[in-house]
């Protein structure tokens, strides 16, 4: 039995792993001890890269067969040609990087699909925790300390949105991490209920 | 005398003795002719080259479909020893072989990166050399002299052209990898861009696509130095003086370049040889100009000065993407082989951003590509010293490699 705690870490992972289809070639930004491309490699025959910048976490990933590329994302993905791709996934990664709309428009330029999740600091709990300490939050999605968080641009499903609407992106679908369960994006409801976003755009 | 290939920083010598259950034991080198008059090796240079042996060692057993077959690519200075111990080092007179192993003793042998428990691990000596393969050194039938001068000068391809006859005269279909540092790890890129129907795969280590401009200037005084020797004789020095002062001074050059900042002020710093306080004279005092020095005298012991020549100019001439016009990315595109590119964070002779430019490279032409710079203050010698982080990358890499 899965904790719940676990659950709301892989509820992204496990969605992507779900709805990408055997065979493609998909792109990991930010891939970690690459779990997610490794099951996809072993169990839907898909062509995988990794990128990661910390060579422990590409160490593991080498460790379970997934070709890694040791990169920092704010460095820009300039190697990778437009349309490699067929799914670049950034997962919960965004908030962490020092220049999030280039990492989100190099995975347009380089992916067919793009999936992106990130926690939602404007969670009606993120709001609270602010509201009643008066310091900055500390919630089951965002578990760091101000002081030593790698979350460095936190943001909301609105300013996403905002984001969106300046581009030529299309919103495939949208997915939200709530109250311990997934489920399809409601709107506007959601710009409070969801701790964790997925969207896949194309 | 010991050998200072190994040596390097490391004061523990802490070797798999010949009975230990993690070193391939005794071993033998082997010599077969690769090319003759009816069958010569075309080289870039445009000649027909003939006669050429080839020394080689393997280590562990061929599997039935000889679908395990790993072939080590040596760096400038090594040979086709790369683990064990040489039975025959008193028969061949290389007696710096007595008191240490092969040169990659820590990556090959029973459970280590190359397993040879596993696979079957073959390494050669490369053309030009000094250590049984045919080099300026042997004699020219044509004169029944030492080639010296009159060898002509070969590159990386022609090595690895080489070693592809070596590999039929196996009878290896395909190799599982190919794997090498330095001008070893140029080697395996060639074979996975030159043949790409031979290998499954290719790891390597500090290497780039290119030698940079302060590379090429250091080998240029290296062979500088050799060639203004008063003793060089225009490379006609064979039972003469064959020891040669220019030879140590490359040497010596070569080893400041394979070490990093870190490393020379860790294991010498300002410290000196003998007592505290300059002695105001000329003589070496500083314990890092005695390291150099017994590198150089050692090195000079047990290589040829002319094939210390051809090896570097081979090492500068090597551009993986001269054939296509300085893109690389071109120059990747018939490489099927998986890649696994290692650099280290201190090597300053083949930065990490060279080695991932192949990286970048493949990545470009929509090829996955495994690239890790791990963080060490080893320099350029890191690859034969840092085995215990590059041990489970090559392991697991290998285990993900199937010949097809």
């Amino acid at each position: 039995m899965m904790h719940a705690l676990d659950k709301r870490k892989r509820w992204d992972h496990d969605l992507i792993f779900e709805l990408i289809p055997s065979g493609s070639r998909v792109l990991d930004l930010g891939c970690g001890n690459g779990e997610l491309l490794s099951r996809l490699q072993n169990k839907k025959g898909v062509i995988g890269q990794g990128v990661e910048a910390d060579p422990a976490q590409v160490a593991a990933a080498v460790a379970r067969g997934v070709p890694v590329y040791q990169c920092d994302l704010d460095l820009g993905l300039s190697e990778f040609s437009s349309g490699s791709f067929d799914y670049v996934i950034l997962e919960k990664t965004l908030q962490t990087v020092h220049r999030p709309m280039l990492v989100l428009d190099e995975m347009l330029r380089i992916g067919r699909r793009c999936m992106v999740s990130f926690p939602n600091f404007n969670h009606w709990r993120v709001l609270k925790n602010l509201l009643e300490t008066a310091r900055m939050p500390v919630t089951p999605a965002l578990p760091y300390q101000w002081y030593d968080t790698p979350n460095i641009h936190l943001f909301t499903l609105c300013d996403f949105l905002d984001w969106i609407d300046g581009r030529q992106v299309l919103i495939e679908a949208g997915y939200a991490w709530s109250e311990g369960r997934s489920r399809p994006l409601l709107l506007p409801d959601d710009s409070k209920n969801a701790e964790e976003l997925l969207f896949i755009l194309k | 005398m010991t050998d200072p290939l190994n040596a390097k920083l490391s004061d523990s010598k802490d070797y798999d003795p010949s009975n230990s259950s993690r070193s391939v034991g005794w071993t033998r080198p082997q010599r077969v002719i690769l090319a003759d008059k009816a069958n010569p090796l075309s080289l870039d240079c445009g000649i027909d080259f003939y006669p050429v042996i080839v020394e080689y060692e393997t280590y562990g057993q061929f599997s039935a479909a000889k679908d395990n077959a790993i072939f080590i690519l040596h760096a400038l200075s090594g040979d086709a020893h790369a683990a064990g111990w040489d039975a025959d080092w008193e028969k061949d007179n290389r007696p710096w072989r007595k008191d240490r192993p092969g040169w990659w003793d820590s990556m090959v042998g029973p459970g280590k990166a190359f397993d040879t428990k596993r696979y079957c691990v073959i390494c050669a000596n490369i053309l030009c050399s000094c250590y049984g393969t045919t080099g300026p050194r042997e004699i020219n039938p044509r004169t029944g002299r030492p080639y010296g001068l009159d060898f002509p000068v070969v590159t990386v391809e022609d090595w690895v052209r080489l070693h592809v006859r070596l590999q039929d005269h196996l009878g290896i279909p395909k190799l599982l990898a190919v794997a090498g540092g330095s001008l070893g790890g140029q080697q395996a890129l060639a074979w996975a861009i030159e043949h790409p129907h031979r290998v499954s795969s290719a790891i390597i280590f500090a290497a780039a696509a290119r030698l940079s401009a302060q590379g090429l200037a250091f080998n240029a005084v290296g062979r500088h130095a050799i060639m203004s020797d008063p003793c060089f004789n225009n490379g006609e020095y064979y039972g003469a003086k064959e020891h040669l002062c220019g030879l140590e001074i490359a040497r010596m050059l070569g080893h400041i370049t394979y070490l990093s900042y870190q490393s020379m002020e860790g294991k010498f710093g300002r410290r000196f040889q003998n007592g505290f306080a300059p002695g105001f004279q000329l003589a070496k005092e500083f314990a890092v100009e005695n390291y150099l020095e017994y590198q150089g005298h050692a090195f000079g012991e047990r290589f040829d000065a002319n094939s210390y020549l051809y090896i570097s100019k081979a090492m500068d001439y090597f551009d993986a993407a001269f054939r296509t016009g300085g893109d690389l990315a071109g120059a990747c595109e018939s490489i099927k082989a998986k890649l696994m590119l290692i650099s280290f964070s201190s090597d300053w002779l083949y930065p990490p951003e060279s080695t991932r430019e192949i990286a970048r490279a493949m990545l470009a032409c929509r090829k996955t590509v495994t690239y890790i710079d791990l963080p060490s203050t080893y320099g350029h010698d890191a690859f034969l010293l840092e085995t215990e982080k590059t041990t489970p990358l090559v392991r697991s890499f290998l285990e993900g490699v199937r010949v097809i």
